[in-house]
């Protein structure tokens, strides 16, 4: 049987994997950033998942405005690296498991949330830049990845309440699979983050940090927010934090399960026009 | 019955939403245009007669132009479609985003690297 073993949360600013590709990590600006997540390697390397379940937003490069899905989830066999308007990425292209994506995607639609299936899907630096900063720079991924969109570019955009729910109908569709695999599931995205007029800049530690608090430990409460929230207080592109409510309901509280362990907990100012937040959640069995 | 949009007084903020979706359709798929490296090329060479090419209003044409995010903004553009404009110019995200907000380069990265902007910026 698949089973969650862990959720991984982070931002993935695209300034972050631009700082990668040109060698600016030991510039003084980078430095504390990456230095935030020198534990989090370590950690992946101890606790190395099967496949990654990754939640992240597509930034106008897969989705035009021809098509907007609310929920797509990648059941390709490989995704390339996207030309986001400066040439692709240099980091390797991502393997897909559409097995299991397949899988989750019955299930899932089953348990009537309507997913978006996507057999053919160029990734952009939301997928990519969490991957570097949890694995660095390698030749290959070490695992497949199933790239999970969620909208948060075109409002309305989903619940908090429904993104909560979302994961507590994945974890059951990744425990009905019947190969033994060790899925991790990431949120990515967020964080203080205004990138537009003249309120750009916007940056909300109280906020962030009381999102965090509450995402580890009263994870319903934090889905009860509403959007205009995160808009007024985090910025206009702060709802992308809704992403991490995807990750969290799969864990194994919210199943009737213990609560999460915290393994790693990180947040830094600034990164380009951001804010950084990072949590990494074990399952305790 | 109204729909909710709660959102319509944030300072300094336009939500993208259905409306103004379909208002910067046009627009925002011009941008999408320039993830290929050869319409970036042509673009580049001749901006106006690349512009001509796609349904956009005028003022959406000369916002672009005039590279006034604020005004594509305005008029129905999204700031991850008009980022492409900014990855053609060989601008950084932050270079973008601080020309929205009447700051210098500098005084924009500044202000970042200080803790960015105050979250009670604007409100009465």
């Amino acid at each position: 049987m698949a089973r969650i073993t862990a959720s991984v949360f982070t931002s993935h600013v695209p300034a972050i994997g631009a700082a990668l590709d040109l060698g600016k990590t030991a510039e003084p600006y980078w430095q504390p950033l990456f230095a935030g997540y020198e534990k989090s390697k370590q950690w992946i390397r101890d606790n190395p998942p099967d496949v990654v379940f990754l939640v992240f937003n597509d930034h106008a490069t897969a989705f035009s405005l021809d098509m907007i899905p609310t929920f797509a989830i990648g059941c390709a066999a490989e995704f390339p690296v996207a030309d986001e308007g400066w040439g692709p990425r240099p980091v390797p292209k991502v393997t897909g498991h559409p097995e299991l994506a397949a899988h989750i995607a019955q299930s899932v639609i089953q348990q009537d949330f309507d997913l978006t299936l996507v057999n053919k899907m160029d990734v952009d630096h939301g997928l990519t830049v969490p991957l570097s900063l949890m694995y660095g720079q390698p030749a290959a991924w070490p695992c497949p990845v199933i790239p999970f969109h969620t909208n948060v570019v075109q409002y309305p955009v989903p619940s908090g309440r429904r993104c909560l729910a979302l994961g507590q109908a994945i974890r059951r569709a990744v425990e009905s699979f019947d190969q033994d695999l060790k899925v991790q599931i990431w949120g990515t995205g967020g964080m203080s983050h205004q990138l537009q007029g003249p309120r750009a800049g916007l940056i909300n530690k109280e906020f962030d940090n009381a999102f965090l608090d509450r995402l580890i430990a009263d994870p319903k409460a934090q889905a009860a927010v509403p959007h205009i929230d995160y808009v007024r207080e985090a910025g206009s592109e702060g709802i992308e934090l809704v992403m991490w409510l995807i990750a969290r309901g799969a864990m194994g509280d919210l199943a009737g399960g213990p609560p999460p362990r915290l393994a790693h907990r990180f947040y830094h100012v600034p990164a380009s026009n951001t804010a950084v937040g990072h949590l990494i959640l074990e399952e305790q069995t | 019955m109204p729909l909710d949009k709660p959102y319509l007084d944030v300072p300094g903020t336009t939500i993208f939403d259905a409306d103004q979706s379909r208002k910067g359709y046009w627009l925002n798929q011009f941008c999408m245009s320039l993830m290929k490296p050869e319409n970036r090329e042509r673009f580049k060479k001749d901006e106006r007669a690349y512009l001509d090419e796609w349904a956009m209003t005028e003022e959406q044409k000369q916002a672009v132009l005039a590279r006034d995010l604020n005004r594509c903004i305005q008029l129905g553009g999204n700031i991850y479609f008009l980022a492409k404009i900014g990855a053609t110019d060989g601008k950084s995200f932050q270079q973008m985003a601080g020309s929205m907000t009447g700051m210098s380069e500098e005084e924009y990265r500044n202000m970042m690297i200080g803790g960015g902007r105050d979250p009670r910026w604007g409100r009465s």
